[in-house]
């Protein structure tokens, strides 16, 4: 008679279980690695040297931000001062961030670090999504930074009766209630000023993040449907 | 096991048990009060507007699952652990310690979230009010309570899995429970980087819900076939095993599927791609393992001439049946919907993702737990073969079917929400509010709404048949 076979033996699939998963465990720690170092801050000498990092330093709100396609990534990425026309961003453009330019590399990191505070203390994420995640009761704002809503033409910034983007932002942050855009608005969450400030920094760092191309086509197109 | 001073119960570890899953079917009903309350607020916006908004009602819900969950899962274990080892649970009066510390801890966390709310964007307010991580929003006094309340689990587990008869499914419960417990650190660390943050929180969310936890379903399923079928350990163990290898296979660099959009690097669209794809298959394989082990247990009855079911707890049976196929409906099926980079794109942060959340984690989570309340009931009321009663059918119809009601009105808005808010409109504030207007999103809320109502009558029934359980004639003992 033949011997037992390995297939219905609990032995073996007991080996062959702690050997895949200690195989997958150890991959995604040696991936974890790799991550890490491509998702760490950056900082202000990038900007100077022309690094780009997929998550740029906080100094980055001195710089004007656009989303553009990319033709070697195929989609769009996020482009810091200025494109050189292939995709790739120039660090040259600078853009007033609450009347400055020149926010030095401590001082943006304050208000950055502010800001990520406020973004969880006020608890942004069980509303909006960040980067595509949280709760999907009010709009994404992973990109929020480059809405037209917000710009010189927009309606949001019209609406607060504010000359530039950021203090239109704030504004709005400070005092949602006062300026319903829908029958669903956002609460007032007692934002104060600095803290506004702070969290309006968040977003505009945030939307220099390359995110893969996420979301796609953003602001490219108004209008074009009606949604009903 | 012998009866003894604890009301017939035989042990003070499944004393614990039935203290674990109370105040787990408690918070299981708040969950389903705060969804309520959310879901009113997408038809009614003006519904507690400043009072309970939906951030915090929302918080509530999904902690209330998080907490429930793991309150049933920590009861299950010490329901089992006598059962599997054959000894009582070493350092069982530290563990009822850690119950009341953990219970305690709980309710004050409640109470600032709906009390207190929000806090000014400092540290103290991460500390003592919340972290707004969405799942993991404990605020840090917290974190350490957990962990240390964990621990003492962990320990009791690992105790009296060393000292008494370590079987299989404790075996593997011992590795699980370890990870488990050890990957809720990496929630715990404040950083002013918005994807590296997310990159560890997906190691909690992630790790947890499609590994560690799916797994401790594996390990329960294996014991209640065992339980309630009789099924040879020997067969259910091996499948445990094979189960392990495949969940943990897939699941572990499944992670990926979250790394598409986050700032991380584009190699994760390939990894996460691959790996989450084939994460439904040992979702399939545990379905089929449970069909399998009824039909060759009742077939070895048939044989014997008894036309008599061999199942001993019909409703802690149709739970885990359910189980298998909710988990590979809810976390297998809704969630290879989406788990593809191209598709992802543009279902990423829409309500497709709320559909696959809902359904999985009721599919794979809460019908096992709900199960092994059944089965607890059961021990607890020395009853030999525990009958489905009317409650018990109505319980089980009108949480599925107003689970799966909710999901499909969900997957239909996250539908609206991917054509019109993605797609065509380019997912700005303006585009996100054309999806929500659209008239198939609108009417998707009022159903979601509604079949939450039938949930929750569905929850009032299944807590009315088990608390009458131990009382009702109809049970055989």
């Amino acid at each position: 008679m033949a011997n037992k076979s390995v297939w219905s033996d609990n032995r073996f699939w007991q080996r062959s279980a702690a050997w895949i998963t200690g195989f997958a465990a150890v991959l995604l720690i040696w991936l974890t690695f790799d991550t890490m170092g491509q998702i760490s801050m950056g900082n202000d000498a990038d900007f100077k040297n022309g690094v780009t990092k997929r998550v740029p330093g906080p100094t980055v709100i001195n710089y004007k931000i656009t989303y553009e396609m990319s033709t070697k990534r195929g989609h769009e990425v996020p482009i810091i001062g200025g494109n050189d026309g292939q995709g790739m961003s120039l660090f040259q453009e600078k853009e007033k961030f609450f009347g400055r330019d020149d926010w030095s590399e401590e001082e943006a990191g304050a208000l950055l670090h502010l800001g990520k505070l406020g973004s969880q203390t006020k608890n942004c994420m069980n509303c909006h999504t960040l980067l595509g995640n949280g709760a999907y009761y009010a709009p994404d704002l992973t990109k929020a930074w480059l809405d037209p809503a917000w710009g010189p033409e927009g309606s949001m910034q019209a609406m607060t009766g504010k000359d530039t983007k950021e203090e239109a932002m704030a504004e709005f942050l400070m005092h949602p209630s006062t300026y319903p855009t829908h029958a669903r608005m956002m609460p007032d969450l007692g934002i104060t000023a600095d803290e506004a400030k702070g969290l309006v920094a968040f977003l505009k760092h945030m939307s220099s993040i390359d995110t893969n191309g996420f979301p796609r086509n953003f602001g490219k197109i108004q209008g074009a449907v009606h949604g009903k | 096991m012998a009866s003894n001073h604890l009301t017939g119960i035989g042990s003070e570890s499944r004393q614990l048990a039935t203290w674990y899953f109370t105040f787990a079917a408690i918070i299981f009903g708040a969950q389903l009060l705060f969804g309520l309350v959310s879901a009113i607020q997408y038809v009614m916006p003006g519904f507690l507007f400043e009072i309970l908004d939906f951030s915090v009602a929302r918080m509530l819900h999904i902690n209330a699952l998080i907490v429930w969950m793991v309150f049933a899962m920590f009861g299950s274990v010490y329901w089992l652990l006598p059962d599997e080892t054959g000894i009582e649970t070493v350092g069982i009066k530290i563990g009822k310690l850690l119950y009341w510390v953990f219970v305690a801890a709980i309710v004050v966390v409640i109470l600032v979230y709906l009390f207190i709310q929000v806090g000014p964007a400092d540290e103290m307010s991460i500390w003592f009010i919340h972290e707004g991580r969405e799942y993991i929003e404990a605020p840090r006094w917290a974190d350490f309570g957990i962990v240390v309340v964990a621990l003492g689990f962990v320990a009791n587990l690992f105790l009296t899995g060393i000292k008494g008869n370590r079987s299989g499914i404790v075996t593997v419960l011992m590795a699980d429970m370890i990870a488990f417990a050890g990957l809720y650190l990496c929630g715990m660390f404040f950083t002013d980087n918005i994807s590296m943050d997310q990159y560890w929180w997906w190691w909690v969310i992630h790790l947890w819900v499609e590994a560690t936890w799916e797994v401790f379903v594996g390990s329960l399923a294996a014991y209640g076939l065992i339980q309630m079928i009789g099924a040879s350990r020997k067969v259910v163990e091996m499948w445990l095993w094979i189960e392990v290898a495949m969940l943990f296979g897939s699941g572990i660099l499944g992670i990926g599927h979250h790394y598409f959009w986050i700032g991380t690097p584009e190699y994760w669209w390939e990894i996460g791609a691959l790996f989450s794809a084939l994460e439904p298959l040992p979702l399939v394989a545990m379905f089929i393992h449970v069909m399998y082990d009824w039909g060759k247990q009742q077939g070895k009855q048939a044989a014997s001439g008894s036309e008599e079911s061999v199942v001993n707890n019909k409703p802690a049976f149709v739970w885990f049946w359910m189980n298998a196929f909710g988990n590979f409906l809810g976390a297998g099926i809704w969630g290879f919907f989406h788990t593809l980079p191209q598709v992802n794109l543009y279902t990423h942060g829409t309500q497709f993702t709320s559909a696959h959340g809902h359904l999985a984690f009721f599919g794979a989570y809460a019908t096992i737990l709900i199960g092994m309340m059944y089965l607890a009931i059961q021990g607890t009321n020395g009853i030999k073969v525990l009958k489905n009663t009317k409650a018990s059918i109505w319980a089980v119809s009108l949480l599925v079917g107003g689970m799966m009601g909710m999901t499909i009105a969900l997957t239909i808005a996250g539908y609206v929400q991917v054509l019109v808010s993605r797609a065509q409109m380019g997912a700005t504030w303006a585009a996100y509010f054309d999806g929500q207007s659209g008239m198939w999103f609108a009417q998707a809320m009022d159903w979601r709404l509604l079949m939450g109502g039938v949930m929750f009558i569905g929850f009032l029934l299944l807590i009315k048949d088990l608390v009458t359980t131990g009382k009702n004639p109809v049970h055989l003992r």
